[in-house]
């Protein structure tokens, strides 16, 4: 139940790497037919991923991941004096990239999410100056699954003429992306969230956007990104990228849908005390990719709760893991306005796409006890939401 | 007084039990040699405090190194975890640290006590907020690397606390603050053997830090410098170190000089007085009310009796009428013959049979019988003894 953080390897996609470990090991660089068969995979790969994404193939730039892509985003585009727009809830590999550029002489305006984790297009518009040079928002946020309104955000950035860039890691396989209909400039995501190999992603860059490489080496990815090609990891990425297309069509979302919504319902029904991260009075949500749930558990430590679930088999996760391992509160929940000893005792569960009401089952038979007891040992706690 | 005693069963099968481990040689054995016996074992590492939290301050390198919580120790203890095949985790438990320890700690100095952080460490952190998320996440028991030993004695029917074998290493001054619930829910696998033993037993499990040196400073102070730790911290909350400047006096009165600040001293310093004198001059008295520090010779260090308060009983559930007792007022000091006498509402004076030297209000006086521990109170000022 910790889809976010992760995904398996598709056994077809572990299948279409193989070759290209040992057998086709070269290096995609070298003019030689063993050279030019590793070069086959990575343009085949390449293909794969600008469908996905609805690009064209020289658009597709290869990197290590989400948090590369990010980087590379903000870091390429951005110089002292300029201005970034961002959102509040963003995964660290912007906020933390933005902090640095701050103290680099680039002004920063981190824009809040409305109480239902979604951001408000006007709040995106009124924070534009004359020195906007770059928009940079979540298309889905990691903890709460909501989905932020990037068509109407990339008007408002055509308009003003300002590149957007969109970090898609946690949207990529479970909504579409169609990068022409967004009109961003700039989209980041990443292969392991998608059921790909871990340390791949692609940054999509719009033909003729202006960008700073952030590796220098030699000449790959049409010089954007230096580095030898990491050919099996990259034919994995071009793979999942294809599968998960396939899914986003044959009716799996609506399935996890449902499970999600029996999961939320049953945690509801079967906890007093608790309640959906970001619904409305009236139960209403903003809209959210298909497989999260985020629930709060008055007077219950998430920490200890993640453990004990844990110890029974079930991986949730409950905020962001600091450089320890340790847990903080979720920077997402807080931005959204929920206090801190709630954002504490929030939960996120993130289904595969391979959950099945079993799966779903078994949480609404472990979670109800955990916090039980969890509320039993700690009365003091539990008797301030009493 | 009864011998017939049992100690804790180590681990009746099924059992679970939450090692605290901090990465050091003592906890990891404890870790080893419980899973060695059989029992069902989890690690749990308390984070408690950031090391770069206050970088950059005088002082302090922009990226600290220190001890504790320091990532080496988080490392060292997930690798010991690794090896003996045991879940682990990190308890982020910054903020109860620093309210309960940190920020007490900083108080005490500001008002001219000499604070022992560790003690006040265990007993609101190790055995009350780790055992609670222990007991949480369906342990039963904790068990730490301390020096000690504990057992369950039927005919006083209490938990009684006691010296370990090896006393050099004895660390029950730090733990009289253990309720009966505490002892009966801790293990203190070490009680019994000496440190030599314990390192040996490492070594023979295979444990890489079997060699690393023991921690001695205030793990939060890496430094030492604890002077420039309160002005840093102070003003990372946006307060100054309050002025308490005033005189340094004599027993008698007499003015010798000035001095910057009633945090400065400890009882029984000699160093950096600032002022001149035929013979040595000791702090013997520091009153928050006046500001004054008054200093003398070292004969006028010892102090016959004491008072304390914030008690807390172990061996005997309270003290009706004077009695005999060994009584420790530093952790490097033997236990010294002296008599206990009931003063009031949660108040035992201490009559010691020879004057002590540097009786150092902030500290704990520790009760013993023995090898037993009776229980202990925190040592007020002198006004408040008279």
């Amino acid at each position: 139940m910790d889809a976010n953080a992760t995904t398996p390897l598709l056994p077809d996609v572990l299948a279409s790497m193989q070759p290209y470990w040992i057998e086709h090991f070269a290096n995609a660089s070298s003019i030689h037919q063993p050279g030019q068969e590793a070069r086959r995979g990575v343009d085949h790969a390449r293909e794969q991923v600008a469908q996905f994404l609805g690009c064209r193939t020289a658009e597709v730039v290869f990197n290590s991941g989400g948090t590369e892509g990010d980087n590379t985003a903000l870091r390429g585009i951005l110089c002292a004096g300029d201005h970034l727009i961002t959102t509040a809830i963003e995964h660290s590999a912007i906020l933390t990239t933005a902090a640095h550029l701050e103290q680099s002489g680039v002004a920063v305006t981190r824009v809040a999410p409305l109480p239902d984790g979604s951001i408000d297009p006007e709040a995106i518009q009124a924070a534009l100056r004359p020195t906007t040079r770059l928009i940079s928002v979540m298309m889905a946020n990691n903890e709460t699954g909501v989905v932020q309104p990037v068509e109407a955000i990339g008007r408002i950035a055509a308009k003003a003429g300002v590149p957007l860039h969109l970090d898609a890691v946690q949207a990529a396989g479970k909504v579409p992306i169609r990068v022409e209909e967004i009109g961003c400039h700039l989209l980041s995501i990443s292969a392991h969230k998608m059921h790909g190999p871990k340390g791949v992603g692609a940054l999509f860059v719009r033909r003729g956007t202006q960008i700073e490489s952030l590796v220098l080496g030699g000449g790959h990815e049409r010089r954007r990104r230096a580095g030898t090609e990491n050919v099996p990891g990259i034919v994995g990425f071009g793979h999942a990228a294809e599968i998960a297309q396939k899914t986003l069509a044959d009716g799996t979302m609506d399935r996890l849908a449902a499970l999600r919504d029996r999961l939320e319902n049953g945690l509801l029904a079967r906890i007093p005390g608790c309640g959906v991260n970001g619904c409305g009075m009236n139960g209403s949500t903003a809209p959210r990719v298909a497989n999260t749930a985020n629930l709060w558990f008055d007077a219950v430590d998430s920490e200890a709760l993640v453990i004990a679930l844990d110890l029974k088999g079930l991986s949730v996760s409950g905020g962001s893991a600091c450089h320890s391992g340790a847990t903080e509160p979720s920077h997402v929940l807080l931005a959204m306005g929920v206090d801190k000893a709630r954002a504490r005792a929030s939960l996120r569960f993130s289904l595969l796409k391979t959950a099945t009401q079993a799966d779903v089952d078994a949480v609404l038979e472990i979670v109800p006890t955990a916090v039980e007891r969890l509320r039993a040992l700690a009365p003091a706690l539990a008797g301030v939401s009493a | 007084m009864s011998t017939q005693t049992t100690t804790p069963a180590p681990c009746a099968t099924g059992e679970l039990i939450a090692v605290a481990m901090s990465g050091g040689v003592d906890s990891s054995t404890v870790a080893a040699m419980l899973r060695e016996q059989g029992a069902e074992v989890i690690g749990l590492t308390l984070q408690l405090w950031d090391q770069n939290r206050l970088a950059g301050k005088p002082g302090v390198p922009t990226r600290s190194t220190g001890r504790c919580c320091s990532l080496d120790d988080v490392y060292d203890a997930r690798r010991v975890a690794e090896s003996l095949g045991i879940p682990y985790y990190v308890v982020n438990q910054q903020e109860r640290f620093e309210r309960d320890v940190v920020r007490p700690f900083v108080d005490d100095y500001l008002a001219g006590r000499t604070p022992i952080p560790c003690s006040l460490c265990n007993n609101h952190l190790k055995f009350d907020q780790l055992l609670l998320t222990a007991r949480q996440i369906g342990a039963t028991k904790i068990a730490t690397g301390h020096y000690a030993r504990n057992e369950f004695d039927p005919a006083r029917g209490r938990w009684i606390l006691k010296r370990p074998a090896d006393l050099a290493k004895d660390q029950t001054w730090f733990l009289f603050g253990l309720t009966q619930d505490q002892l009966a829910h801790t293990l203190f696998p070490l009680g019994n053997l000496t440190k030599p033993e314990v390192r040996e037993i490492a070594r023979a499990g295979g444990l890489a830090l079997a060699d690393k040196p023991d921690s001695q400073e205030i793990c939060f102070i890496p430094g030492g410098d604890y002077k420039q730790f309160i002005a840093n911290y102070l003003d990372e909350q946006g307060e100054r170190v309050p002025d308490s400047a005033g005189q340094l006096v004599t027993t008698s009165g007499e003015a010798l000089g000035h001095h910057s600040g009633i945090h400065n001293f400890t009882i029984g310093q000699r160093k950096g007085l600032g002022v001149f004198a035929p013979n040595p001059l000791y702090v013997l008295q520091i009153d928050p009310a006046s500001r004054r520090v008054t200093v003398g010779g070292e004969p006028e260090l010892n102090r016959p009796s004491l008072l304390v308060n914030r008690l807390n009983w172990i061996g005997i559930a309270s003290l009706d009428a004077p009695r005999r007792a060994e009584v420790r007022i530093r952790h490097s000091q033997q236990p010294t013959p002296a008599t206990l006498e009931p003063a009031g509402e949660d108040r035992v004076r201490v009559l010691f049979d020879e004057p002590q030297r540097a009786v150092t209000p902030g500290h704990s006086a520790v009760f013993y019988h023995g090898d037993e521990v009776l229980g202990g109170g925190w040592i007020l000022p002198p006004e408040a003894s008279r």
